[in-house]
């Protein structure tokens, strides 16, 4: 049972080719990760998921309809693009009510909302007092109003607190749990591994992968070995004719590929060579992350 | 294809009606301040002209030649207050459409609502609604008050039941609120306050003000034009450049309405 289905989408401002021919879909019961770089596209993506914005090519289906067919949009599918598209000097409350009684939702749903993102205390306050962490709130509380099956954040988190992020983080988990569609953007990788289930990576509007989180962390876990010994040059030497490659670590350690923990172990005790440190060093899923994305950067600084 | 339509205890509306959308704009309407801001500033200010620009004609009518008498038009000169009221009410009728698109709630609206001439529709009807009450409660206002000033003053007055006083002071409040429909229309199509403020002042001020430098197959347009054509209903002494006065404000509606009509399309096409 496949949610959104975005095929072949394409978007063009004039010249510019910020969506390029991109396909994917998303899952219920799943954190869906939708991850690039600053400027890849995943905003305007997801503006045209919502029908904001009108795609050059190509065309995106939620539970099989164009979003602007849905009939009561807010029970199918709730959005959060941006946590400060309030109106400052309305209430809580009255944002809420508006947007509950322009989809024919009961009244009700606004403090159920409320309830749920814990902003009862604050309904009757106006939204300019905010801060981020409860903007943010009152904008998840807006997606929920209508009890949809499927959400869509774009990037949740910037700028909230380690306190709000692990709220934001533990919300979208739950709402997976219940077997919702969630599609999350981030450009931060880091955060994806401990939210999402499924990635949907892309750089320049092109789709660069689209797997599910387990089978990313073991492919970018190919990794390498960090060895310590008192006297690396020659071991290195030797690591070198035995088929690893080496390179030279922190503080004078040596960063070994080619070769597991285990052989390295064994090819330390067969020459001899006492060992002070041996760790098998797993890729981070930054550094992955960069990998995959290191050619679809928009603006690359140049001390890389 | 999918069973996620259905919603198990949300089962309210199968379909959002246009009264949804209607009321939801006039909740977003009524729950911000700067509406009601605007609607005192509107009384306050248009009251107030008219009381400054009513309290001392006495002397004025005493300076006047017999023939100038004749022309005496104590309605009009109630109902003057308009100059100022088109913009408060402008303001109104641009605000309901570009402080959504200043806070960026526009999105959040258009996917509440995604069916866009819909929503833009439910903008124009409630705006409007409010820019009919507020422009007629403002016109009579102004001319029950200018009236009582004349009469204090003993200077020549209207009554509503005089003729064609009912149908100026009536046309000042449509005039208003066709103002407000522009307004709303210019604020669809610029996206900005700013602009579309700009906008309106240049048409209701700047062009009548320089109005002579146009050639003269362009004059013709200025007789359907806001400030100086179509306000000619508010006038009870008829004037012999506008025989039609009502047919000088249907020319007017129809600008707005052309207005209005762009600010449909463009607001259907355009990405947010």
């Amino acid at each position: 049972m496949t949610v959104i289905e975005v095929q072949g989408l394409t978007k063009r401002y004039g010249p510019d080719t910020v969506v390029d021919d991109l396909s994917f879909t998303v899952e219920p019961g799943h954190v869906t990760g939708f991850l690039g770089p600053n400027g890849a596209g995943k905003s305007t993506t997801m503006k045209m998921i919502l029908g904001l914005a009108a795609p050059t090519r190509g065309s995106v289906t939620i539970g099989g309809r164009r979003y602007r067919d849905l009939p009561v949009p807010l029970t199918e599918v709730g959005a959060l693009l941006d946590a400060g598209a309030v109106h400052g000097s309305r209430k809580a409350y009255d944002h809420l009510l508006a947007l509950a009684v322009s989809n024919g939702l009961p009244r009700r749903r606004v403090g159920e909302v409320l309830a749920r993102t814990g902003l009862e205390g604050v309904a009757g306050k106006r939204a300019g007092g905010f801060s981020l962490g409860m903007r943010q709130r009152l904008g998840l509380a807006a997606t929920l109003l209508g009890d949809p099956q499927v959400l869509i954040f774009d990037e949740p988190v910037n700028g909230l607190d380690p306190e709000g992020i692990r709220w934001i983080r533990d919300f979208m988990r739950s709402l997976a749990r219940e077997g919702r569609a969630v599609l999350v953007s981030s450009h931060l990788m880091s955060e994806m591994a401990q939210t999402a289930d499924h990635l949907v990576v892309i750089g320049r509007g092109r789709l660069i992968a689209d797997t599910s989180m387990s089978e990313f962390l073991r492919a970018s876990s190919e990794g390498t070995v960090l060895v310590r010994t008192p006297d690396p040059g020659p071991f290195a030497l030797r690591l070198t004719a035995g088929g690893a490659t080496v390179r030279e670590g922190p503080e004078s350690s040596l960063v070994v590929s080619g070769m597991t923990s285990e052989e390295i172990g064994k090819f330390a005790t067969y020459h001899g060579v006492t060992l002070s440190e041996l760790t098998p060093q797993r890729a981070s899923l930054e550094d992955a992350f960069m990998e995959l994305t290191r050619d679809s950067v928009e603006y690359q600084g140049t001390t890389a | 294809m999918s069973s996620l339509a259905t919603v198990p205890d949300m089962s309210t509306a199968s379909n959002v009606t246009f009264a949804n959308t209607l009321r939801a704009e006039w909740i977003k309407l009524r729950s911000l301040r700067s509406t009601w801001y605007t609607l005192a500033c509107l009384f306050v200010v248009g009251l107030g002209i008219t009381l400054l620009s009513m309290s001392s004609l006495a002397q004025e009518y005493e300076s006047l030649t017999a023939a100038e008498r004749q022309a005496w038009d104590p309605t009009n000169l109630s109902l003057r207050t308009y100059i100022v009221a088109q913009l408060i009410i402008g303001v109104l009728g641009i605000l309901v459409v570009t402080s959504e698109y200043a806070t960026g709630l526009m999105q959040t609206s258009l996917t509440a609502t995604p069916r866009r001439h819909r929503l833009l529709a439910a903008k124009v009807v409630v705006a409007t609604a409010v820019a009919v009450v507020a422009g007629q409660a403002l016109m009579f206002a102004a001319f029950l008050a200018g009236q009582a000033l004349l009469a204090v003053q003993d200077v020549p007055n209207a009554g509503l039941g005089d003729p064609g006083v009912l149908s100026a002071v009536a046309g000042g409040g449509l005039y208003l609120s066709a103002i407000a429909l522009l307004a709303i229309g210019l604020g669809t199509i610029m996206r900005a306050t700013a602009g579309a403020l700009a906008t309106l002042v240049g048409i209701v001020f700047l062009l009548p003000a320089v109005s002579g430098l146009f050639p003269s197959w362009l004059q013709g347009l200025f007789d359907f034009w806001p400030s100086q054509g179509a306000v000619a209903v508010l006038a009870t002494v008829p004037d012999p450049d506008y025989p039609h006065p009502w047919l000088n404000l249907g020319g007017m509606c129809l600008g707005v309405a052309a207005v209005l009509v762009a600010a449909f399309v463009v607001f259907r096409r355009r990405d947010v």
